[in-house]
């Protein structure tokens, strides 16, 4: 009994936050270290990710090929850095293109009200009954191994929670006491929104950017690793995962380079999460 | 009196939640009706001349036979009333053939459903056999060995994605150990490794829920006031700990449903199990655009259906929502 009080006596809190900003630190250098290798990989390795040498397929990593050479006799360094910048820009495209539309129409439905509030409450509520991935995967069968299908699908998924946490906290923020008082000293909108509404959305934006990030990310290599996303032979994590899978014990080293790629950067992300959404 | 009058209101507000959970379902139809609607339209080639080939086979393909398809399904019609005919048939569950088996949509979605429910109840299962008992575990001692190793393993599953945790799974239980089968669903206990999957991915969220609220538990005075009149911890816990950290891990669980409805199809494909997931991501290769509506509609209708019953255990396990 005492022995279990005293283990529960709370944390020393200087050792809590010490632990967390050293968490949200190791987040941090994985993403950035994941994003330097997508944006200057593909430039500094310069070789072209489709060029076959069959003779040397399943090569081991040596000084000029760290990663080897896959089952084709390709690159796989250059092959990897392609493929993370692919799956990162589509990220960071889809996030921003719900982003920002879902954040606009948010504070419009806050600050309209009345039928076009009702009508889009209603579209969010039919997007936000079907899981994420299905609506990707629904979009995806229009037109199988495009690029264009899985970026609408995630933005079309994506856009909701923007558009839900946007439109709750504006109702609030715009029936303030602060707010009423800058509408009667006569300033505009583009006053109010930047003066009162954004400090206050802004944090929770990047909280679903988060969530948003690791979502897209996932979506496309897991529609690619079970066949309905990209094809082969475009470079993408979750096509070379499928596709060097039948080698996983001759050659370890080329699946697990995708594999490692994707879970730092979903392990960066998870670590980059805030003390109250730590749970 | 006044407590008829609470129950009253209680099953009121029950009633408008699962009202408003048949909205839901009816939205999912619409939106994958549509959709799938669109679908066939943008389909390359003659949609009457495929469908007829579909029917009679490729070698009694006439323009006459194209034609009769064409007048039957109305493909020669304006676009919004060929949808409004669309969504008329899915409000009738005419589900429509499938472009490939030439079955029935609902037949073969009604052999699939078994296996796709077997997995999920055993996945929720396991995962509340996992999850909120090591939650609780940690819970009692914050900072304790156990509470930072599950955390760590916590931070690593959740980093890892289903379909790779699937993976995981099979070189270590089926490669390395032979213990269990890798895929299929002939054998006895193959349904283990995919179930195993969804569990972790699950418990690795849930375990931290259950955590945090024993430590709120754990840190309140009526459970310090149960300690104090005499009763052993563990009476404690079941009296005063349990329930009230049941409450959180139940309505999390509502979040975790969209990880499980897709886990479902990814850990399906994976391991070849028969269910309506990996039926999708078969119609999907196959373009059979009735069973890509059918099976996603069912895993949407899935979704609702958990969620619906969440809401209805919530108001059982905790009075506070009733009032």
């Amino acid at each position: 009994m005492t022995a279990y009080t005293d283990s529960s006596a709370p944390l020393p809190s200087s050792g809590r936050r010490f632990s967390l900003v050293s968490r949200r630190g190791a987040g941090i250098v994985l993403l950035t270290l994941i994003a330097v290798f997508a944006i200057f990989g593909p430039w500094l390795i310069a070789i072209d990710p489709a060029r076959q040498e069959l003779s040397r397929f399943l090569e081991s990593p040596s000084w000029a090929q760290p990663l080897g050479m896959d089952q084709l006799g390709r690159s796989m360094l250059a092959r990897l850095a392609h493929a993370t910048r692919l799956s990162l820009s589509m990220a960071v495209l889809g996030v921003l293109s719900a982003a920002i539309p879902g954040t606009l129409i948010g504070v419009a439905a806050a600050w309209r009200g009345g039928w076009i509030e009702r009508v889009l409450t209603a579209l969010a509520d039919a997007v936000l009954a079907l899981p994420g991935l299905l609506l990707v995967l629904l979009l995806a069968a229009f037109a199988p191994g495009q690029f264009w299908p899985l970026y609408v699908g995630i933005s079309l998924a994506l856009w909701v929670e923007y558009f839900r946490v946007v439109r709750a906290a504006s109702h609030i923020l715009l029936a303030s006491p602060q707010v009423e008082a800058s509408r009667l000293l006569g300033f505009n909108t583009i006053y109010l929104l930047r003066r009162h509404l954004l400090p206050v959305l802004l944090p929770r934006i990047f909280t679903l950017m988060r969530f948003g990030f690791a979502g897209a990310v996932l979506a496309m290599s897991a529609l690619g690793f079970v066949g309905v996303g990209l094809q082969p032979p475009t470079p993408e994590l979750g096509v070379m995962m499928i596709e060097l899978l039948p080698y996983y014990s001759e050659a370890p080293w080329l699946i697990g380079a995708p594999v490692l790629v994707l879970f730092m950067t979903l392990l960066g992300l998870v670590l980059l999460a805030r003390e109250e959404e730590a749970a | 009196m006044n407590i008829v009058h609470g129950d009253n209101r209680a099953i009121a507000s029950l009633f408008s939640a699962l009202g408003r959970r048949l909205l839901q379902a009816a939205l999912v139809a619409l939106l994958v009706g549509t959709l799938c609607f669109f679908m066939t339209r943008m389909l390359p080639g003659d949609m009457a001349y495929r469908i007829a080939a579909g029917r009679y086979g490729y070698d009694m393909v006439t323009s006459a036979a194209a034609d009769a398809v064409r007048h039957e399904l109305g493909l020669d019609r304006p676009l919004l009333s060929a949808l409004a005919d669309w969504w008329s048939k899915l409000w009738h569950l005419d589900l429509g053939l499938s472009q490939v088996t030439g079955q029935p949509v609902i037949h073969e979605i009604a052999e699939q459903l078994v296996p796709t429910l077997k997995l999920s109840v055993l996945a929720l299962g396991l995962s509340f056999l996992i999850g909120p008992t090591i939650g609780l575990l940690a819970g009692l001692r914050p900072g304790g060995w156990l509470d930072r190793s599950t955390l760590t393993l916590s931070v690593l599953l959740r980093a890892l994605p289903s379909f790779l945790l699937g993976l995981l799974l099979v070189l270590i239980f089926s490669v390395q150990m032979g213990a269990l089968p890798a895929a299929g669903h002939d054998d006895h206990g193959s349904i283990m490794l995919p179930a195993l999957t969804l569990a972790l991915g699950l418990a690795a969220v849930s375990s931290r829920v259950a955590r945090d609220a024993m430590v709120s538990v754990r840190s309140s005075a009526y459970f310090a006031f149960a300690l104090t009149k005499g009763l052993t911890l563990q009476q404690a816990l079941l009296h005063h700990g349990i329930r009230n950290v049941a409450v959180p891990v139940i309505s999390y669980l509502g979040v975790q449903l969209v990880y499980l409805i897709e886990g479902v199809v990814l850990v399906e494909t994976i391991f070849a199990w028969p269910g309506i997931g990996h039926a999708l991501v078969h119609a999907i290769f196959g373009r059979d655009v009735p069973m890509i509506q059918g099976t996603a509609l069912i895993l949407g209708l899935m979704f609702v259906i958990f969620n619906s019953l969440i809401d209805v255990i919530c108001s059982l396990i905790d009075p506070r929502r009733r009032s």
